[in-house]
C-alpha cells in the first residue's frame, strides 16, 4: 500500500514493486527507488531523530549527505548494525530495519528532552563553567552522566560480518559529481579521448536533474538530455561510471579517495560481495561538479519536523514522487524559492503564505509567482513556529513592524540561498573568494590539475551549467595530452544573484543555526561576547559545524551571523578549514582486507611447515613466525628449552635462522663501503673468512649487528638481526646515495633467497661432513669465522662457521626453495648423535650463557659498543665510521654509563624478571640498572641474568637488589660470561 | 575575572546568559613587554600564567601568529599520562600529571581531566620485556603503573579483543590508571583566561617576523607583523615552527617538524571505558565526552610543515583499531587532520636557556606534548624567570644532543631484535 502523501504518477520510484520495511518496530512500505525519508514522508512521518543536545524533536530537513537531523540506527543483526546514518541516504530494500537514536523511551517521548526545558542553563560552552566542585566530582560524578546524555547512536556490540575492498586506479580525467556539468564534463573529457571516471554520492547519476521539473529555462528537457549522455557515456570504452561513490578526500597531486557504497541497498547481496570499496584514484585532471546545498533560514522555531529545505521538498516531490506537506509556507532570502513554489503550487499543494525577508523580490521566478496569485509578502520574517512532533503554523511578522499574522501550515520550507560545496576544492588546497552578489564561498580558480564546474563555483542555472561542465571536460581532457592542439580555455564566467545571508530575525526564541549540534544564535552572540572571536574558536566554543554533517547547512549562517555580530565582512572573517572526509566513512573501508591473518604479512621460512608438524610453539618476531621452542609430549617450556639446551652442549642442536636478515654487496668498493657502515676493519678480512659486525646510529649508540663473510674481494655476505633487515637495507642505501655516490657498490636484500640451517655443538661437524662437497670442514682447515662456498646435497652452499651458542657450530645456507629438503636430511642423519632441533627460547638461553647480546633486549637505543663490552670490535686506526663522532662526546665516556654484565641471585633457582630494576642496598629506591635477559640455565644448574648496570665492569662481586612488588632478590654481579669463557669448545 | 561556578550560570541563565564578559583582552600589543613569549599554544599561555602567578612578573605578553590554540593543542588526542622509562622523562611528566589533577580549579575552568587509565598493549615477548621494565621503574619512581595480563586487561577493557585468531594477539597491557584525557581547547582557553586576569597581554594575529639582538648578543626586541617589541626576555613554544623562529636569533636546532593525523568517528554512546595503545600495531584510541572515537597513530614518513597528511597512514592506523576492536569496524571516520610535530634525536623535549642570553626555549615535545602542558608552563617559566632551569628540566638542555647525555625514551620503547 502506497503512503497518503505519495503523488498518483512520477518520480523516479518503481511503483510497481512494494517494499516493506521497519522502522522503530512499525511496519512501512515504499517502492525501489525511495529512501528511508522518502518513503516515511511518504506516509507523512517527519519526526525521525533528536538533537544531540536539547533532544529536540527533528524531523527530515534535507534529501541528500547534507542531512542534519533524521539520523538512524539500520540493521537488525549487531554485525551489520551501523548507527548514525542519514536516512536521506538509506536506499530501502526488503526487510530494512531502522531505529531512531538518541531517545528514552520512545522517539515521540524522550525523557532527554529535560534538557531542552533547563537550556537557559545550558548555553555554548557551559561544561567549561560548571562541574569543577568537588575536585572528584568531574571523573565520577559529572562526567558519566554527560557521556550518557551525550553520543548518538549506540555502537555495535559484535564484530562487522561485511567485507570490504580497495583498488587503485589511474585516469586521466576524474570528474566529481554527476549533476548537469559533471555529466557534460565527463562527455567532453572523453570525447577529447581521455580515460574518465564519473562518480556521484547518489544512486543514479543526474544530480539536479532528476530533482526539477521536466524542461530547463532554455526549454531541454532535462531527463531526456540526462538518458542521452549517459548512454554516450555507457557506450565509450574509455569511460568509467560510478554511482553510489563518494569522493571523500583530495590529497597532493590529485590523489582522490573515493568511497563505493556496493551492498547496502541490496536486500540479500551476493555474500562474496564487499559492503563497501575504497578507490584511491590518481587523476591526471580533476573537474569538480560537486553542487550546492541550500542553506537554511535561521529564525525562532526553525527546527521543528516539518521545516525543511525548500529545495528538498522539490527532490521529494519529483524525484520520489512524495508531497511532504499540505499547507504550505515558504520563508525565504534567495529567488530560487519562487521556482519550488511555483513547482509545489502546481502539484496541487497550497501554498499559504510566502514570507520573503528581502524588501522585493524580482526575477522572473518571483513574478511568475505572482502571476499565478501565490500570497507573496517581501520584508516579511517568521518570528515563531507552532507545534511540538509537528509544525502546525508559523507566525509571519513584517521587518521593523509588530504587524504578525499567523498562519496554520504542515510544512515550512526555507531558501537562504545556496553554498557552493567547495570541500573538495579547499581540501586540494585551492584558494576560496568570497562573492558577495551569490552570498557565498565560490572556487579562486583553476590549479592547473583541478577545475570546479556547475554550481560548485556558483553557476545554477541548468543549461548555463551544461555549457560549463562541457567546457572544463574539454579543457582537462587537452591538457592530458601536452602534444595536441592549442589548449582550449574556459568561457563562462559566474553571473550574479540576489541571495541574502542570513541576517538573525528579530526574536526572543531560539532560533538555530546548527542542526544536529543545536547551536543556536544566542550561542553565537555568547561566543563572540566572551572574545571567541576567530571563526575556529566560535566553532569550537560552539560546536557549530562540528556535527556528523560537518556544517554543511550551518557554516555560512553561523559565520554570517558572526560577521554581523562584529560588524565584520564574512570574507574578513574567514572559513574554518575544511577536513576530509566529505562525508564520514567507514573505518572497514579504510582497513580494507587486513583483517586476523592479512592484517599483517605472515613471513614464514622454508622449515616452518616442518617446525609445525613437530608442534612448535611460534612467537611473533616482527612479521616472522619463528619456533620458539619444541615441547614433546606433555612438555612445559622450562622443560623442552631444558631439553634443548642440554643437546646443544652434548651433542648437536638444529636451528632455523632462516630469518636473519641478509644483503649481498657487491662492487669494487664493497669493502670500504662496509668499513664505513659498521665499526670493524673490512678492508683486511681475507676472502674466506667473516667477521662480527657491529653497526651503530650516528648517535654513536648501537643499531644493528650481525656476520659478514668475505666471498671475493668485491663481495660480500652480510647478516643482520631478524628484525632489523629493512632498516640497515634502508640507512645502506641512504648513505650510498645521498653521502658517497661515488662508492661502486651495490645491494641486493637476499633474506629470503637462503634458507638457514645452523646446526651447533660438539657432534655439529660430525653430522654435516658426509654432505658438504668441496669444503674441507677440519678444525685446522675450516675455522671459526670461515666462510666458504660449496654444495650440499647436491645444491649451492655456502656455509659459515660460526656460532651463537658458544658451540662449534655452521650455518648452512641454501636457496630457499632447498631449505625443507636440506634440514631433513641433516636431521635425519643427526638422528643416531642426538640431534635435536631448538628453537628461538634455547637459542636465548645459550646465547645468555655466553653473554652474547641481542640487540634490542641488552640494547636499548642508548648502548655504546663499551657499554655492551664489544669495544674491541672497533677496528684499529679507522678514519671514520658512522657513529665514530659520537663516541667521542662527553657523555659517551661517563664512568657511570650502564654497562653489560652478569647477574647470579643468592637463590639459585630465582629467575628474576626480564626489565626488573636494580638497585644497591644502600639507596632502594634509585636504580642504577636493569635487568636485560634472564633464565633458567640447564648447563649452569642454577639461574643466571645480564643486566645493564650503572658503572657495572666497576662492580664485580658486589651485592645488588632487585626489588620486585612482593619481595626483594639479592643479587651479585658477575661477568657476562658464564660458560667456557676461554672459549675452548668454541674453537675446538 | 568573571568568576565561574554553576551558581554564576544560573544566576546568568536569568538574563540569557547576557551577563558574561570576554574570557580575555584583545589588547595591541605594547612597545615593551618584561617578557614575551612567542607561541599561543597550551605551553606558552601556561609559561605566561605561571610567570604572573608564580613569579610575580608583570608586563608579559604572549605572541600568537593565529588564534590560541589552534597548533598541536587544539590537533591533539589529549591522552595525558607519565609511564614513562628513564627518571629525567617519568619526572617531567609526572610532576604534569599532578598539576593536571588540580587543574579545573587552578584555573577555575573545567578542562575535564579524566583519569580513565591508559592501558599499552604487548603483543610480543620484546614489548613484555619492555612494559615491565617501565613497570617496574615507574614503581621505583612513585609512578603508577602495573602489568595486567590479557584477560585483566579484557576485564579492565571489556571491548577489547584478546583472542588468539589475532595476527598479534594481546599478551598482556602495562595500565597506568591516573592516565586520562582532558578536554584540549579548555587547556588553552582557561589558561589564557587565568593569565589575562593577572595581567598578560594575548596578542593573536601577531606573528613574529626577526628577533633583534643587541651588541652583547642578547635579545633586544621581536619584529612582528604588528610592529616591533622591545624585550629583554623571549621564550620561543612555538611547536612544529620552533626552527623557524629560532633561526631568526641565528640558532639551529635539532629539530625535525613531521605531519601527525588524527581522526574521530562520528559520536556514539559510551562503548570504551579507557584509552588503549599499541606502539607495535600502531594506533591509540580513546572515547571523547561527546561520544566520539579519537584515535591517531605515528607520523607521517616525510619531513613537512603542512598541516596535511597522506591517506595511507589513515588507512594503516584504522586497520590496527579494526583488529584490535573489530566491533568499530561499521563506525565510520567523521573528522581527519594534521598537525606538526617537532621532534628531537631523542624524542624528548628541549626545556633550555639557549647560547642567546635573553632567549629560552620549550619545544621538541614530537608527537606527546599536550600531556606535559601545565608541568611544561610552570618549569618554563621557572627557568625564564630564574633564568636557570629547575631540578626536574635540567636534564632537558639542548646541549645534551652535542654532549650525549640523551634520554632517549623513544629507543627505549621499541626497536629492533
Amino acid at each position: 500500500m502506497t503512503g497518503p502523501f505519495r503523488t498518483e504518477i512520477g518520480g523516479r520510484i518503481d511503483r510497481t514493486r512494494r517494499i516493506d520495511f521497519r522502522f522503530d518496530g512499525r511496519l512501512y512500505s515504499g517502492h525501489p527507488g525511495d529512501n528511508l525519508a522518502s518513503a516515511l514522508l511518504s506516509h507523512g512521518v517527519h519526526l525521525l531523530g533528536r538533537s544531540f543536545k536539547y533532544h529536540r524533536p527533528r524531523g527530515v530537513l534535507g534529501a541528500g549527505s547534507e542531512e542534519p537531523n533524521a539520523l538512524v540506527r539500520v540493521g537488525s543483526y549487531e554485525s551489520r548494525a551501523t548507527p548514525n546514518l542519514r536516512a536521506t541516504q538509506v536506499e530501502i530494500h526488503d526487510l530494512l530495519v531502522a531505529e531512531s537514536q538518541n531517545r528514552y523511551p520512545s522517539l515521540s517521548f524522550d525523557v532527554g528532552a529535560i534538557n531542552d526545558v533547563l537550556s537557559p542553563l545550558f548555553p555554548a560552552g557551559f561544561y567549561y563553567k560548571t562541574f569543577m566542585w568537588p575536585a572528584w566530582g568531574w571523573r565520577r560524578l559529572y562526567e558519566p552522566i554527560i557521556r550518557r546524555m551525550a553520543g548518538l547512536g549506540r555502537a555495535p556490540t559484535a564484530p562487522d560480518a561485511d567485507i570490504y575492498a580497495q583498488r587503485y586506479v589511474h585516469c586521466d580525467v576524474l570528474v566529481v559529481g554527476a549533476g548537469p556539468a559533471g555529466l557534460a564534463a565527463a562527455r567532453a573529457a572523453a570525447q577529447g579521448g581521455a580515460r574518465v571516471l564519473l562518480c556521484d554520492e547518489q544512486s543514479e547519476f543526474g544530480g539536479s536533474l532528476l530533482s526539477e521539473p521536466d524542461t530547463t529555462e532554455a526549454g531541454r528537457n532535462r531527463l531526456a538530455w540526462r538518458a542521452a549522455t549517459l548512454a554516450t557515456l555507457a557506450a565509450s570504452d574509455n569511460v568509467t561510471l560510478l554511482t553510489r561513490s563518494t569522493a571523500f578526500g583530495v590529497f597532493a597531486d590529485n590523489f582522490v579517495a573515493l568511497v563505493e557504497r556496493v551492498t547496502d541497498h541490496l536486500a540479500n547481496p551476493e555474500p562474496a560481495l564487499p559492503r563497501e570499496r575504497l578507490w584511491q584514484v590518481r587523476a591526471r585532471q580533476v573537474v569538480l561538479a560537486t553542487g550546492a546545498i541550500e542553506r537554511p533560514m535561521v529564525f525562532a522555531g526553525n527546527d521543528r519536523p516539518g521545516v525543511m529545505l525548500a529545495g528538498a521538498a522539490r527532490t521529494y516531490l519529483h524525484r520520489y514522487g512524495v508531497r511532504t506537506g499540505r499547507r504550505i509556507v515558504l520563508a525565504t532570502s534567495a529567488d530560487s524559492a519562487y521556482g519550488v513554489a511555483m513547482d509545489l503550487h502546481r502539484a496541487g499543494l497550497t501554498i499559504a503564505a510566502i514570507a520573503d525577508v528581502r524588501n522585493e523580490a524580482s526575477g522572473p521566478l518571483a513574478a511568475a509567482a505572482r502571476a499565478a496569485g501565490l500570497p507573496l509578502r517581501t520584508s516579511t520574517h517568521i518570528a515563531a513556529t507552532h507545534g511540538r512532533l509537528r509544525i502546525r503554523g508559523a507566525t509571519l511578522a513584517r521587518n521593523g513592524t509588530g504587524a504578525r499574522e499567523k498562519v496554520a501550515c504542515d510544512l515550512l520550507l526555507m531558501s537562504g540561498g545556496y553554498t557552493p560545496t567547495v570541500h573538495l576544492y579547499s581540501q586540494a588546497r585551492g584558494t576560496l573568494r568570497f562573492d558577495e552578489s551569490l552570498g557565498a564561498f565560490l572556487p579562486g580558480g583553476d590549479t592547473g590539475i583541478l577545475q570546479v564546474a556547475g554550481a560548485c563555483r556558483g553557476i545554477f542555472a541548468t543549461d548555463v551549467a551544461i555549457a560549463d561542465g562541457a567546457e572544463a571536460g574539454t579543457v582537462a581532457a587537452a591538457r592530458t595530452d601536452p602534444g595536441g592542439a592549442p589548449q582550449p580555455v574556459r568561457t563562462i564566467s559566474v553571473p550574479d544573484s540576489g541571495a541574502l545571508l542570513a541576517r538573525e530575525a528579530p526574536c526572543d526564541r531560539r532560533a538555530f543555526v546548527d542542526f544536529q549540534n543545536d547551536v543556536t544564535t544566542k550561542d553565537l552572540r555568547l561566543a563572540v561576547r566572551e572574545g571567541f572571536v576567530s571563526v575556529e574558536h566560535v566553532k569550537r566554543y560552539t560546536t557549530a559545524g562540528m556535527a556528523t554533517d560537518q556544517g554543511k547547512t550551518s557554516n555560512i549562517n553561523a559565520l554570517a551571523l558572526v560577521a554581523n555580530e562584529r560588524r565584520m565582512d564574512m570574507a574578513a572573517v574567514g572559513l574554518t578549514t575544511f577536513r576530509m572526509p566529505y562525508t564520514p566513512v567507514t573505518f572497514g573501508t579504510l582497513a580494507g582486507a587486513a583483517r586476523g591473518n592479512l592484517f599483517d604479512p605472515i613471513r614464514q621460512t622454508p622449515i616452518h611447515a616442518w617446525a609445525e608438524d613437530r608442534g612448535a610453539v611460534f612467537e611473533d618476531v616482527g612479521m616472522w613466525k619463528r619456533a620458539r621452542y619444541f615441547p614433546a609430549a606433555r612438555e612445559t617450556m622450562a622443560q623442552a628449552v631444558a631439553r634443548e639446551c642440554r643437546a646443544v652442549r652434548t651433542g648437536a642442536g638444529l636451528f632455523d635462522a632462516s630469518t636473519l636478515g641478509k644483503i649481498e654487496v657487491v662492487g669494487p668498493d664493497a669493502a670500504i663501503f662496509l668499513e664505513r657502515m659498521y665499526v670493524n676493519n673490512f678492508r683486511k678480512l681475507a676472502v674466506g673468512r667473516a667477521r662480527y659486525g657491529l653497526m651503530l646510529g650516528e648517535d654513536g649508540f648501537v643499531l644493528d649487528d650481525g656476520v659478514i663473510g668475505r666471498l671475493a674481494p668485491d663481495r660480500f655476505h652480510v647478516t643482520t638481526t631478524t628484525g632489523g633487515a629493512p632498516r640497515v637495507l634502508a640507512m645502506m642505501e641512504d648513505y650510498l646515495q645521498t653521502e658517497w655516490p661515488d662508492l661502486r657498490v651495490w645491494l641486493t636484500s637476499t633474506t629470503e633467497e637462503w634458507a638457514v640451517v645452523s646446526i651447533q655443538g660438539p657432534r655439529a661437524r660430525d653430522i654435516i661432513a658426509p654432505f658438504v662437497i668441496g669444503i674441507d670442514l677440519a678444525p685446522q682447515a675450516f675455522p671459526h669465522m670461515a666462510v666458504a662456498e660449496g654444495t650440499i646435497l647436491g645444491v649451492n652452499l655456502r656455509i659459515f662457521r660460526v656460532s651463537f651458542t658458544g658451540e662449534c657450530g655452521f650455518e648452512i645456507n641454501v636457496p630457499a626453495d632447498y631449505g625443507s629438503d636440506v634440514w631433513h636430511a641433516i636431521m635425519q642423519q643427526g638422528t643416531v648423535f642426538g640431534l635435536t632441533p631448538y628453537g628461538t627460547e634455547a637459542m636465548h638461553v645459550l646465547r645468555a650463557e655466553k653473554g652474547y647480546i641481542i640487540v634490542g633486549q641488552e640494547s636499548d637505543g642508548t648502548a655504546t659498543p663499551d657499554d655492551l663490552g664489544l669495544g674491541w670490535a672497533i677496528g684499529r686506526g679507522k678514519s671514520d665510521f658512522v657513529g665514530k663522532r659520537s663516541l667521542a662526546r662527553a657523555a659517551m665516556r661517563d664512568p657511570s654509563r650502564k654497562q653489560l654484565v652478569g647477574l647470579l641471585t643468592s637463590n639459585g633457582e630465582t629467575v628474576l624478571q626480564e626489565g626488573a630494576q636494580i638497585v644497591t642496598a644502600a639507596n632502594g629506591n634509585a636504580s642504577i640498572g636493569h635487568v636485560t635477559s634472564a633464565y633458567f640455565s640447564t648447563t649452569l644448574g642454577r639461574s643466571m641474568a645480564l643486566a645493564m648496570i650503572s658503572g657495572g665492569k666497576a662492580r664485580m662481586g658486589e651485592k645488588l637488589l632487585a626489588p620486585m612488588l612482593d619481595r626483594t632478590h639479592e643479587v651479585t654481579v658477575a661477568p657476562a660470561m658464564f660458560y667456557d669463557p676461554k672459549g675452548e669448545r668454541l674453537y675446538g | 575575572m568573571q568568576r565561574f561556578s554553576a551558581l554564576a550560570l544560573a544566576r546568568n541563565a536569568l538574563s540569557g546568559q547576557t551577563g558574561w564578559q570576554r574570557q580575555w583582552r584583545s589588547p595591541d600589543p605594547a612597545k615593551r613587554y618584561n617578557a614575551i613569549i612567542i607561541g599561543g599554544g597550551g605551553h606558552g599561555l601556561a609559561t605566561a600564567f605561571h610567570l604572573a602567578r608564580d613569579h610575580g612578573m608583570r608586563n608579559i605578553a604572549v605572541l600568537e601568529k593565529s588564534w590560541i590554540g589552534g597548533g598541536n593543542t587544539g590537533r591533539n588526542t589529549t591522552i595525558i599520562r607519565s609511564n614513562y622509562l628513564f627518571n629525567a622523562s617519568s619526572s617531567l611528566y609526572d610532576h604534569a600529571v599532578k598539576l593536571w589533577e588540580n587543574l579545573s580549579q587552578t584555573l577555575n575552568y573545567n578542562v575535564m581531566f579524566s583519569q580513565r587509565g591508559v592501558l599499552m598493549l604487548a603483543h610480543n615477548v620484546h614489548d613484555e620485556q619492555v612494559f615491565k621494565r617501565h613497570v617496574h621503574a615507574n614503581r621505583l619512581n612513585g609512578v603508577d603503573n602495573e602489568w595486567l595480563t590479557a584477560a585483566q586487561a579484557k576485564a579492565f577493557c571489556p571491548p577489547l579483543r584478546i583472542d588468539a585468531g589475532m595476527r598479534y594477539p594481546v599478551l598482556g597491557a602495562a595500565l597506568q590508571r591516573r592516565a586520562g584525557v582532558a578536554r584540549h581547547d579548555a587547556v588553552a582557553w582557561g589558561y589564557a583566561r587565568a593569565a589575562d586576569a593577572l595581567g598578560v597581554d594575548i596578542v593573536e594575529n601577531c606573528a613574529a617576523t626577526s628577533i633583534v639582538r643587541d651588541r652583547q648578543g642578547a635579545v633586544e626586541a621581536v619584529e612582528t607583523t604588528r610592529g616591533r617589541i622591545a624585550t629583554a626576555k623571549i621564550g620561543v613554544v612555538a611547536a612544529g615552527n620552533t626552527s623557524v623562529i629560532m633561526g631568526m636569533a641565528g640558532l639551529r636546532m635539532p629539530l625535525e617538524s613531521f605531519p601527525l593525523q588524527a581522526l574521530v568517528s562520528e559520536p556514539v554512546k559510551p562503548v570504551l571505558p579507557c584509552i588503549v595503545m599499541s606502539n607495535t600495531i600502531h594506533a591509540y584510541i580513546s572515547q571523547s565526552d561527546k561520544g566520539e572515537l579519537v584515535i591517531g597513530a605515528g607520523t607521517d614518513a616525510y619531513i613537512s610543515y603542512s598541516q596535511r597528511g597522506a591517506l595511507h597512514v589513515s588507512t594503516h592506523t584504522l586497520e590496527a583499531i579494526c583488529e584490535l576492536f573489530p566491533q568499530f569496524r561499521r563506525m565510520r571516520m567523521l573528522r581527519n587532520w594534521g598537525g606538526i610535530v617537532d621532534v628531537t634525536p631523542d624524542r624528548s623535549p628541549i626545556i633550555a636557556k639557549t647560547s642567546v642570553p635573553g632567549l629560552y626555549v620549550n619545544c621538541g615535545w614530537g608527537t606527546g606534548g599536550f600531556k606535559a602542558t601545565p608541568g611544561s608552563g610552570h618549569l618554563f617559566a621557572w627557568t625564564m624567570a630564574k633564568d636557570e632551569p629547575h631540578p626536574i628540566n635540567a636534564p632537558f638542555t639542548l646541549e645534551r644532543f652535542r654532549d650525549g647525555f640523551l634520554i632517549d625514551e623513544a629507543a627505549a620503547a621499541a626497536v629492533s631484535h
